[in-house]
């Protein structure tokens, strides 16, 4: 690796280029955040332009590879669904309440349309839900839900 | 040697004509004019009247008019003119018409093949009214589940007709003797209720078999049309879909599929329910009794002679209705992703007035046709009662004379309640019919339109090319417009063109006939020296990459979106080809990188960066030929400048043919091709044309001009 990346006193990522110059607020993207996303992650200067390339995560060493994961983790809200406890009404908009891995939570579904359907490999059968205020909940496999709560999704699907 | 057939006169009166070109002579009418080094025959054509003109360089000896029906002749009567003529002037005999290629058209033809199928394809048959008919080339794979449910349909039908066999000796052998005073035969009883129970039972199972079979079969029937009739038209060529709307299209594929499928599943089992249950009533009918039957089965000439009646009215009502129906999703299909026009010209009461409008028009149309219609049920059911009511009178003066018997006149009774109310509801298979019958009509005239660009019958497999493409003599005319008149450009590989030209000029034609998206209607377009026309489309369209003003995101992902051309291609070569177009550090903005949706029309993109993934589509398929069409009109400097980048890395190593109004983004082309009115007029590189001062100077001078005056106040930005 040309680069290395160390954290400022302000918990900002640092990347330190080949030559010894550095940036801060340096920020981990996955390119395939839904599809491969140990795959392909780029690291944005703060200015949004791509300062390296990462081919796997796996390849890297420990103390570079920590940090990008715990950037990565701060920065990624995506709560996974594990049980549909009721929904408000089966028309839309319509008040859900969940239970996540981050624990229970309350979302909103404008419309059916916000639930997108996800393809690959990784969650052949995922649905991502996105909340009306634009977070996203995923559920990695609907078959593995509970009947009740597969029961309520298909009507809205 | 040659006649042609002309149809106008002078004043463009229809009459027929005729000129003969004969050894050394061609003469019309009366007059003849002798062939000679200087005679010219000339051919033009304006609004669908074609003229030839005969001069011999220093005036018009004669002007012979014709309707473009006949244009293909009259061309071909004008090389014939040529080849005397010039063999005359030389002295030598006049060298064959080139064998192997279409008279016409030029295009190559198969040695055996003396029709150009290009050119016989313009016949137009209307299409037959036994169209329902043609849906049995999609029943056919069911054959077997059909013959499966015709049997059941059978069998369910003679169930039905047994209860009312029964009661005639419920009541002779029982209910009368028992009033007559005699002990009621309870076993008897038993058995003919029995009879009864186990008749609607087995009934109840046929008619379910039956129905769940053939709603089967029907379903899988109008799927198969469904997909059949939208895999034709995605093969039609994009000169079909500039002439339909979007509304129509999507309405024929979608609904009417719906409609076919219902009448196939309901209507039309049903009628054949019906004909058979009143096939097999009338058989029963007259076993019992042939006088009461006969009278029994009167009405019904009556009644088939109304239906046939109203059929007729009812018919054009129907494709009325369908027409408006479609003019009704067609404002929608229209306004909705117009309505950023709309509401900036604030035309929402406008555009509501034309729905109302188009409402109004199909309530207009309903309202007529409910006239008759609902006149119709009201007048069977009439004809019913009375059919009853002489069934009754007959009936008791028979029973007064001894000849039947009570039970015979209640079961008589009995079916002909039945057989009534049938005739009522296969009256309405005449609607039925006539708006299936419609639909069917509607999705094959999809079926039978043939592709104007089809494919040769044998196409020649395309070797690895090289890119050098070479359009002869090409003429392309879109309805009677002419739009290219005559177009010669040999283009090498590698090399990168510059169309240039007014817009109208033919700049996006000429694209347009490289892709084949059309064909030309005259001359040849040959890459590698092959003819394009020879080759299966989809394999030629392979090595072509197409970048346009207006691209086009499918709903989908981003990855998706590039690897459109490829869908195997590896999430690595999709990021190759995002990075080389430019597009990389903008997706990974997006909430999910390369995985993000992006809408229909890409909303959530900008115009250059929707620019720069269509770009990256067109990389990753890495075509041999790129076309370039205003990819960056529609973009600000700014972005251009990072579009431009893009594609000097696309442009690379491809035969490039690039059209831009924007003459500052042609600077790399190897060479410009100005184009005006339908003909190319200059060719050369930036300098020589400037150096000129022809049509190219003044296209640039105007545009330049434009540049550095301000615009005037208010006006947002100068038109570029």
């Amino acid at each position: 690796m040309s680069f290395g990346l160390r954290r400022d006193a302000f918990g900002r990522l640092v990347f330190v280029d080949a030559d010894g110059s550095e940036r801060e607020g340096v920020v981990p993207v996955r390119a395939f955040a839904l599809s491969a996303p140990e795959r392909g992650i780029a690291l944005v200067s703060a200015e949004g332009r791509e300062l390296a390339w990462i081919e796997r995560l796996a390849d890297l060493p420990e103390e570079m590879r920590t940090p990008i994961v715990e950037e990565l983790a701060r920065r990624e809200f995506m709560p996974i669904i594990r049980r549909i406890v009721s929904v408000g009404s089966y028309a839309t908009p319509s008040v859900w309440q969940v239970d996540t891995d981050r624990g229970g939570a309350e979302l909103i579904l404008k419309s059916e349309d916000d639930i997108r359907r996800l393809h690959g490999s990784l969650h052949p059968n995922g649905l991502l839900i996105a909340d009306s205020n634009g977070i996203h909940f995923l559920i990695p496999d609907r078959g593995a839900l509970d009947p009740p709560s597969q029961k309520i999704l298909k009507r809205f699907l | 040697m040659a006649t042609l057939e002309i149809d106008l006169d002078d004043r463009l009166d229809f009459r027929t004509g005729r000129i003969v070109l004969t050894g050394d002579r061609i003469s019309a009418g009366d007059r003849s004019w002798l062939l000679s080094a200087d005679l010219r025959l000339h051919h033009h054509d304006q609004a669908g009247v074609g003229a030839l003109d005969l001069s011999n360089g220093r005036e018009l000896l004669a002007r012979w008019r014709y309707s473009m029906g006949r244009n293909a002749a009259a061309l071909r009567f004008e090389r014939e003119f040529n080849r005397l003529r010039e063999s005359l002037a030389s002295g030598r005999p006049a060298p064959p018409a080139v064998a192997g290629a279409c008279p016409i058209c030029q295009a190559p033809l198969a040695p055996d093949d003396e029709d150009c199928a290009n050119c016989a394809r313009e016949l137009h048959t209307p299409p037959s009214t036994w169209v329902l008919l043609r849906l049995w080339r999609f029943a056919r794979p069911y054959k077997g589940m059909l013959l499966a449910g015709f049997l059941l349909t059978l069998a369910a039908t003679a169930a039905t007709l047994v209860p009312p066999y029964l009661t005639m000796p419920l009541m002779d052998d029982v209910l009368i003797p028992f009033q007559g005073g005699q002990p009621l035969d309870q076993e008897k009883v038993l058995w003919l209720l029995g009879g009864l129970l186990g008749a609607a039972l087995f009934a109840w199972a046929l008619g379910w078999a039956r129905t769940y079979i053939l709603a089967l079969v029907s379903e899988r029937i109008g799927a198969d049309l469904r997909t059949t009739t939208y895999e034709h038209l995605l093969k039609l060529s994009l000169e079909y879909f500039g002439g339909k709307r979007t509304g129509d299209l999507m309405a024929r594929i979608g609904s009417e599929t719906d409609r076919l499928n219902v009448f196939l599943s309901l209507h039309l089992l049903d009628f054949a329910t019906d004909v058979l249950m009143i096939a097999m009533t009338a058989a029963i009918l007259f076993t019992i009794d042939p006088w009461l039957a006969l009278v029994t089965l009167a009405p019904l000439p009556v009644i088939v002679w109304l239906i046939h009646i109203v059929r007729d009215k009812l018919r054009t009502g129907f494709e009325q209705i369908d027409r408006v129906w479609a003019e009704v999703t067609s404002v929608l299909a229209d306004t909705i992703p117009g309505v950023r026009v709309v509401k900036a010209f604030a035309q929402e009461t406008r555009e509501a007035q034309r729905f109302r409008e188009a409402n109004r028009h199909n309530l207009q149309v309903n309202d007529r046709l409910n006239r008759i219609w609902s006149l119709f049920a009201p007048t069977v059911g009439l004809l019913t009662e009375i059919g009853v009511l002489v069934v009754w009178a007959f009936g008791i003066w028979l029973i007064t004379r001894d000849q039947i018997t009570v039970g015979v006149l209640t079961a008589f009774l009995a079916y002909i309640s039945r057989f009534y109310t049938r005739l009522d509801s296969m009256s309405r298979i005449v609607s039925h019919t006539q708006k299936a019958a419609a639909g069917a009509k509607r999705i094959f005239d999809i079926l039978d339109h043939v592709s104007s660009v089809p494919d040769p019958v044998n196409p020649r497999p395309l070797p690895p090319l090289s890119g050098a493409i070479r359009i002869a003599n090409a003429h392309f005319r879109y309805g009677n417009r002419p739009i290219l008149k005559g177009v010669d450009l040999d283009i090498r590989p590698g090399e990168m063109i510059g169309l240039v030209g007014h817009s109208g000029s033919g700049k996006s034609t000429l694209v347009n006939l490289i892709c084949r998206f059309y064909d030309v209607s005259e001359g040849s377009i040959r890459v590698d020296g092959i003819d394009l026309r020879s080759v299966a489309v989809a394999d030629w369209r392979k090595h072509i990459g197409l970048v346009l003003q207006e691209p086009f995101l499918f709903f989908g992902t981003i990855a998706e979106n590039i690897a459109y051309g490829r869908p195997a291609a590896t999430q690595e070569e999709i990021v190759a080809a995002a990075r080389a177009a430019h597009a990389h550090e903008f997706i990974l903005r997006q909430p999910f990188g390369y995985d993000s949706i992006v809408g229909e029309r890409g909303q959530s993109l900008s115009g250059g960066e929707r620019q720069r993934i269509s770009i990256a589509r067109a990389l990753l398929i890495d075509p041999k030929i790129l076309i370039l069409d205003e990819a960056t009109s529609a973009v600000d400097t700014e972005t251009e400048l990072e579009i431009q980048q893009a594609l000097n890395n696309l442009i690379r190593g491809r035969t490039t043919i690039a059209i831009a109004h924007r003459l500052s983004t042609l600077r790399r082309a190897d060479r410009l091709i100005v184009m005006d009115r339908g003909r190319i007029v200059e060719i050369g590189k930036h300098d020589d044309l400037m150096a000129r001062e022809g049509h190219y100077w003044r296209l640039y001078m105007a545009q330049s001009k434009q540049l550095d005056e301000p615009p005037p106040l208010g006006v947002e930005g100068a038109p570029t």
